[in-house]
């Protein structure tokens, strides 16, 4: 059966035979590559491409108030931009509800992981502290944006150098001393592992966006190297079982594995000589 | 293990009433439905755990705007509202979970290029906020007389610091808890068809919660059957 007439039986043909068009295995990841500090106007900066998928990721740091209930605590501050750009099926406007969903899971992952203690962002209790707005932009759509979303913010965010900030007792003022920065204290790495639901029963990993599109339910999974879970995302679809769920957890971790060794290979390629 | 359900039946004319008290076993909140409350959505119900109420309306299936149409099944919209301000980032993202749910139990397909619309209503929220939203949906699904191929319940769980489970946590437990799960089972086979968590956790609690919702929605599903049994017994 022809692809573009009939995908669902096209996928199915090559899911009985346990892969799938693009030439993977049903646990098998796209090609993931990743580029840190290409931006040299933010603070820190990640580009993740997931095969197709491509997120890039900008931090910037600026001073703020810090709230009245936590006076020692800064922001971190997520926004996930989908723009036309990346695929036909968004328009430009304000951001749809895809956009909006990923943002909020990308906020709900940085508060349940606790990626960065709030507190180390403080400056002056009361008065001062550091807000990362982190924005992340989609360049290309193909698939399985949360995964590439949450690792090109862990990149960035192992990325960000912060300048030194003292106040000025007599004059009340920060001063920054840009020749002096340091690396934020990056305390978890949470990984998120995607999943797509077909046909009720079979489950694949990193789905591409036409397999998205014919899958009946997705599932992600955000795992910290303790194999602590930060984050069960299942937005309906069908019916997983206990049994199901622990086949994603055990695949999660090895994910997790792969991308620590990838994330440590660029850190350490960064590092000043 | 069975416990017993003592359930008062209040008869109130054209609407269906159930409540019913916490059993011996369980540690679900006491939990109250009324169906039919609102004359104009085609079914409405609201749905109380505890101090935490909301109220849904499902108008359906009705007609669908050309863009929004599917050519095989009806679109499913699902709007929530929160109890003060505007509707932000966080209520799209529980809208969407919501749809989703009731997509996967929806049958869409007996009414192509219609639109069934759920509008939920955050009337008092005192913990379980989620959970309460999809059983009200749930009822009022069930109310407007929208085929579904199953019932589906919301439980939450929550994880205090040394690892003890709550079920049906209110706001005070929530706010303390180190993790806050909410799962959505099905009434055929209990899978899991939506979960959204809060907090960190390993695989073994996430288990032990699954189980501990899948033993709790029993409850759930039991109070919907016999909710439904006595609104249609009497007329």
């Amino acid at each position: 059966s022809c692809r573009t007439v009939e995908p669902l039986e096209y996928y199915r043909r090559f899911l009985k035979e346990n892969c799938r068009p693009d030439g993977r295995e049903l646990g098998e990841f796209r090609t993931t590559t990743v580029n840190v500090g290409s931006i040299s106007t933010a603070d820190g900066s990640a580009l993740v491409k997931l095969g197709n998928t491509t997120v890039i990721c900008g931090v910037k740091a600026e001073f703020a108030a810090p709230p009245t209930d936590a006076p020692d605590t800064g922001y971190v501050v997520p926004n996930v931009d989908l723009p036309p750009l990346c695929s036909s099926r968004f328009r430009s406007g304000p951001p749809g509800e895809e956009a909006q969903v990923a943002s909020q899971f990308i906020a709900d992952v940085i508060e349940n992981s606790q990626i960065i203690q709030k507190e180390d962002l403080c400056i002056s209790p009361g008065k001062l502290v550091w807000v990362l707005y982190c924005d992340l932009i989609c360049l290309d759509y193909d698939g399985n944006i949360l995964d590439a979303c949450t690792f090109a913010l862990l990149a960035a965010l192992k990325n960000v150098q912060l300048p030194e900030v003292t106040i000025n007792e007599e004059t009340a003022l920060a001063e920054v001393n840009l020749k002096k920065k340091s690396y934020l204290n990056v305390r978890t790495h949470p990984v998120a592992t995607s999943f797509a639901v077909f046909d009720d029963t079979l489950l694949i990993v990193d789905p591409t966006g036409e397999e998205e599109h014919l899958a009946t339910g997705t599932l992600t999974i955000v795992m910290d190297e303790e194999g602590k879970l930060c984050c069960l995302h299942k937005p309906g679809g069908s019916g997983l079982t206990g049994a199901k769920l622990q086949d994603c957890m055990s695949r999660a971790v090895t994910r997790h594995k792969e991308v620590k060794k990838l994330m440590d290979e660029v850190i350490n390629s960064m590092k000043p000589k | 293990m069975e416990e017993e359900m003592h359930t008062d039946a209040k008869i109130r004319a054209e609407t269906g009433t159930g409540s019913s008290p916490r059993g011996p076993g369980c540690s679900l909140r006491h939990f109250a439905c009324e169906q039919n409350l609102l004359s104009r959505p085609d079914g409405s119900a609201s749905f109380l755990q505890g101090d935490t109420s909301v109220l849904a309306g499902v108008y359906g299936p009705a007609e669908v705007k050309v863009s929004k149409e599917i050519f095989n099944k009806a679109t499913l919209e699902v709007i929530l509202r929160p109890k003060i301000g505007l509707p932000g980032v966080a209520e799209k993202s529980r809208e969407r979970l919501i749809r989703n749910t009731c997509e996967a139990v929806v049958l869409g397909t007996l009414h192509p290029r219609t639109s069934i619309t759920v509008v939920l209503q955050v009337v008092s929220d005192a913990g379980s906020l989620l959970a309460c939203c999809l059983n009200a949906a749930c009822m009022a699904l069930v109310d407007a007389g929208v085929p579904m191929r199953a019932l589906f319940c919301g439980v939450t769980c929550a994880l205090d610091s040394d690892g003890t489970l709550m079920l049906d946590p209110t706001s005070k437990q929530e706010k303390e808890a180190r993790a806050v799960l909410t799962f959505a089972l099905d009434s055929v086979e209990r899978k899991l068809l939506m979960s959204s968590t809060k907090g960190l956790y390993s695989d073994a609690e996430l288990q032990q919660c699954l189980a501990a919702a899948q033993a709790a929605s029993q409850h759930v599903f039991r109070f919907y059957r016999e909710s439904l049994q006595r609104r249609y017994s009497k007329s």
